[in-house]
């Protein structure tokens, strides 16, 4: 097993400047399977931890009684809600969640009690023994109940999480057409490979201890940690664990405290790992939404006004359901121009899983319902769906439904005609020369080739870049040059989006150099904010770039202090200062030999404020849009689906690294497919279905399409390095474009994702 | 373990059982080892072998995979014990030591990374249909590599690096 270091990722020589798109540092290491995920840590004498969760969707707890448990030869420690010494609630925005339920339990899953033992198989066999009696409470598991009050309060801070009303501009409006329509999403989960694990190691006498974590923001977790613990957050140190995957899922406390209490209590080394179907219920999901739309446009297609009633079923625990209400409400427009808006979102409390962060957070429900009432609108005025949405398409300085004027880059008519530009497949309906693998349902039963019809869609969508509702969330970057060689210092998680990459490639431009080293990513310099809301490029991208910044000015006042040069002169010239008026030429290593420089700079985006009862407020940071068009075939006899191709044009601001962002647009498509057709998590009552790979469906090799891809680059000059994130637009409006297509070859209304075979055949 | 097996009625084996896997061209001793232990536990777990990631414990993801007597299996699904006698080969020893394997270098070369946690399976995964199809079309590699799940890159760039071993090794 890999032993943790303190070693930090060392690049060679490889040149790659912004722009280039140079292999990623950590490439090498995660194909020979040397990469050291945070599952794969380990220490000397470690013991194994493990959860008791809920098996009910609500219940109050009678008695626990662990004693049986602690007969097992092997376990080290149990321990219950009554062992937290700090606080013993924790949350991202409202601290609404125990660390282990005492009297109630809200889900199934919900943490009781953990044991640390020597061997996984001796856990689960302590975990079966504690005896929980309960007494079982009628479960609240449909969110209309919670907002109708029909159902008592299941928390403390009420079933309510937030209501959110956007009222603008003419509320009587009607228009000349009208269209309206109830779409559902049901609950994704993020599903990334890497399974939640942590390795916590206790200082002496438990005055502190240090956790190696796959997370996406560490200095929040260390914060809400430190509070549990009832230690001061510089007595918790974390250090990222390499991370297998997060969109999103892992935003929220899951095994975090849990490990370090452990640790703590037992004075040993403790290792939690979660297995799939606990991860299941072990982070946060995809929120199910319930949209009601009505579109009001004249009988040219203009669009005049929107109503909506949005309901997103956070389920038990508060997380950031707050967050992603204000993205659906405030997105409900989609990328379009309208002034009048009636707008009622709820984010509720129920029994279900809790609801958090996925990619795309709260704008994903919202586009494939604005998007449904585009395709109706158009049909309902005569156009076709990109005549509808180009004569409705955003520009710069246009308003939301806020009030909030749009200051970006907004090349929204631009990717949707980019995007109809793109080649539209070759291959025939069915299939190619008769292979049966390109048929819908692949090679098994499938209907006569015959029956497949084929089908074209749109989606178009904009989505919010960086945090909202007035959050400073910063980043922070420290670079050092010494002969030559730069290194960087930052807490940016890398969840596998490629920002190591991107750094070297910002070091190596501002610079000059050839040699960029990574230091560890961990707690020992400021918070770099969470890698969440397409962020990382534009906030520590800022960060690095900063940083070295203001490492080259000191290396300019050296060289023109040495060579009698004003340093206003000078500037980098490959690997070379030069004097841009002169004839001096020396080399970056040469220049400042001897001499360390040394600069932490901390990026902060334009200041953002909350919305007002009516939904006003410049609440946004930034945004992005996208263009997808879906080519699809479908069996109408059996409801099965393939999707042929998908063509989109993606408002990049500049292209950083060419390949790291296709890699993000690809697989983001991929995960909007999943969603159009695949990816539900299935509950009963509140009880989870389908917690494995075999039941929750991931799209294959087989199930994805080629993606034909444009990168539509206008440097938005709000942006640091001219570039927005581009990891969320991707799986957006996807979905909703895989949609209309099938709509489109079977002439059916469907208003629900995923899309099931009895949606399309019955 | 034994004491604890026996408290919960389950047969032990005695503690100092011991069986040798052929791993990498190399024997390994395995020492004291329940006999529940999958091979994927007993790699990673007791031979320090963490490159065979466990992603979904059911054979579902490919994370895993690893190849016994020349066959690609998903370790999660074979008991470690099961597999005396037979030869094992891991991500760890696809390629020449120090350096990666021409699969290996096209995934880096190609953008077929991001978080990798899949990467081991994958190559290993590609290793074992071109080695048995040099030449494999589009859709012979996406159904050869459908057993593997990605989460991160939707794939395009995978089935790009492993067109690109096809062609060169075609031109060697």
């Amino acid at each position: 097993m890999s032993t943790v270091t303190r070693e930090g990722i060392r690049e060679g020589t490889v040149r790659g400047r912004l722009g280039d798109s140079p292999p990623r540092p950590d490439g090498i290491a995660k194909v020979q399977g040397s990469f050291a995920f945070s599952g794969d840590l380990s220490s000397e004498g470690v013991l194994w931890g493990a959860t008791l969760r809920s098996p009910h969707p609500y219940a109050r707890i009678v008695r626990i009684d662990v004693t049986p448990a602690w007969k097992i030869d092997g376990v080290a420690a149990i321990v219950t809600a009554s062992d937290v010494p700090g606080k013993s609630t924790y949350g991202l925005i409202s601290s609404d969640q125990p660390v282990f339920a005492s009297d109630v339990v809200r889900y199934v899953g919900e943490p009781i009690a953990a044991v640390a033992a020597d061997h996984p198989e001796t856990c689960r066999r302590a975990l079966a023994a504690i005896v929980v009696e309960y007494e079982v409470l009628p479960a609240l598991t449909d969110p209309e109940r919670a907002i109708d009050g029909s159902h008592p309060p299941i928390h403390p801070d009420g079933n309510i999480i937030r209501r959110q009303r956007i009222v603008t501009g003419d509320q009587s409006l009607v228009g000349e057409v009208v269209v309206e329509g109830t779409y559902e999403v049901g609950m994704q989960d993020q599903a990334f490979l890497g399974l939640e694990a942590a390795l916590a190691l206790p200082d002496p006498g438990g005055a502190g201890v240090e956790l190696f974590i796959a997370t996406q923001w560490l200095h929040e977790d260390r914060a809400q940690i430190a509070a549990c613990l009832g230690l001061a957050p510089d007595k918790v140190r974390l250090t990222l664990g390499g991370v297998g995957g997060a969109f999103g899922a892992r935003e929220d406390i899951s095994l975090q405290v849990h490990t370090c209490l452990l640790a703590l209590r037992t004075g040993r080394a403790v290792r939690m790992a979660y297995s799939r179907e606990e991860s299941f219920v072990g982070h946060v999901h995809r929120h199910p939404a319930k949209i009601w739309m009505r579109h009001h446009a004249t009988a040219q297609g203009r669009l005049q006004r929107v109503e909506a009633r949005v309901v997103l079923d956070g389920g038990a625990y508060a997380s950031t359901s707050s967050a992603v209400l204000i993205n659906a409400v405030t997105h409900t427009q989609g990328p379009y121009k309208c002034v009048n808006a009636t707008v009622d979102g709820y984010a509720v409390r129920s029994n279900n899983l809790p609801c958090g962060a996925m990619r795309g957070f709260g704008v994903v429900q919202a586009c494939f319902a604005h998007e449904g009432q585009m395709d109706k609108l158009a049909a309902a005025c005569g156009l076709d769906p990109v005549e509808i949405r180009l004569l409705n398409a955003m520009e710069t300085g246009d308003s939301l439904i806020t009030g909030q004027v749009i200051e970006n880059v907004a090349p929204v008519a631009e990717c949707i005609r980019v995007t109809s530009e793109l080649p539209l497949p070759d291959t025939p309906v069915g299939g190619l020369d008769g292979d049966p693998m390109h048929l819908p349902g692949g090679a098994g039963l499938t209907a006569d080739a015959s029956h497949i019809r084929r089908g074209i869609g749109w989606g178009v969508s904009i989505k919010n870049l960086m945090y909202s509702e007035g959050f400073d969330d910063y980043s922070t970057a420290r670079c050092r040059l010494v002969d030559g060689v730069a290194s960087l210092k930052f807490a940016t998680s890398e969840v596998g989006q490629g920002f190591v990459v991107l750094a070297q490639q910002i070091a190596r431009t501002v610079l000059g150099v050839d040699d960029v080293v990574l230091e560890p990513i961990d707690t020992t310099i400021g918070s770099a904010g969470s890698t969440s809301a397409s962020r990382q490029t534009w906030m520590s991208g800022g960060a690095v770039d900063g940083a070295c910044r203001l490492v080259r000015e000191r290396l300019f006042e050296h060289v023109g202090a040495r060579y009698g040069v004003e340093p206003v002169r000078l500037a980098i010239d490959d690997r070379d200062v030069v004097d841009t008026l002169g004839s001096l030429r020396v080399s970056v290593a040469e220049a400042g030999a001897g001499t360390v420089f040394e600069e932490t700079f901390e990026h902060h985006h334009r200041p953002t404020e909350e919305l007002d009862e009516n939904g006003h407020g410049n609440c946004h940071t930034a945004f992005a849009f996208v263009a997808h068009r879906a080519v699809v075939d479908v069996d109408p006899d059996l409801g099965l689906v393939k999707v042929v191709q998908i063509a989109t044009a993606q408002d990049v601001g500049v292209a950083l690294n060419p390949m790291s962002v296709t890699g993000q647009i690809e697989g983001g498509i991929a995960q909007g497919l999943g969603l159009a057709l695949m990816e539900e998590i299935v509950l009963t009552d509140g009880h989870v279905r389908n917690a494995s790979f075999t039941d929750y469906l991931l799209p294959t090799m087989l199930d994805m399409p080629p993606v034909v891809a444009a990168m539509v680059e206008h440097p938005d000059p709000m942006a640091p390095l001219g570039a927005k994130g581009v990891g969320e637009p991707p799986c957006i409006s996807s979905t909703p474009a895989i949609v209309a297509a099938i709509r489109d070859a079977i002439g059916k209304d469907l208003h629900r994702v995923p899309v099931r075979p009895a949606d399309i055949c019955l | 373990m034994a004491d604890t097996a026996r408290q919960m009625g389950v047969d032990p084996l005695p503690d100092n059982q011991y069986y040798v896997l052929h791993v990498n061209g190399a024997p390994h001793e395995v020492g004291d080892a329940w006999i529940g232990e999958s091979l994927l536990y007993v790699l990673r777990e007791r031979l320090g072998l963490t490159g065979s990631k466990g992603a979904c414990e059911q054979g579902e993801c490919g994370s895993c995979s690893v190849m016994v007597d020349g066959e690609l299996v998903c370790s999660c699904l074979v008991l470690a014990a099961s597999a005396i006698g037979q030869e094992i080969v891991t991500v760890e020893g696809i390629a020449s030591p120090g350096r990666p394997s021409d699969v290996q270098q096209a995934f880096v070369d190609c953008g077929a990374v991001q978080c990798g946690f899949c990467t081991p399976g994958l190559i290993m995964a590609a290793h074992a249909l071109l080695d048995r199809n040099p030449q494999p079309t589009d859709t012979e590699i996406r159904e050869e590599l459908s057993g593997n799940i990605c989460r991160c890159t939707g794939y395009g760039r995978i089935i790009e690096a492993v067109q690109q071993v096809a062609v060169a090794r075609s031109q060697r």
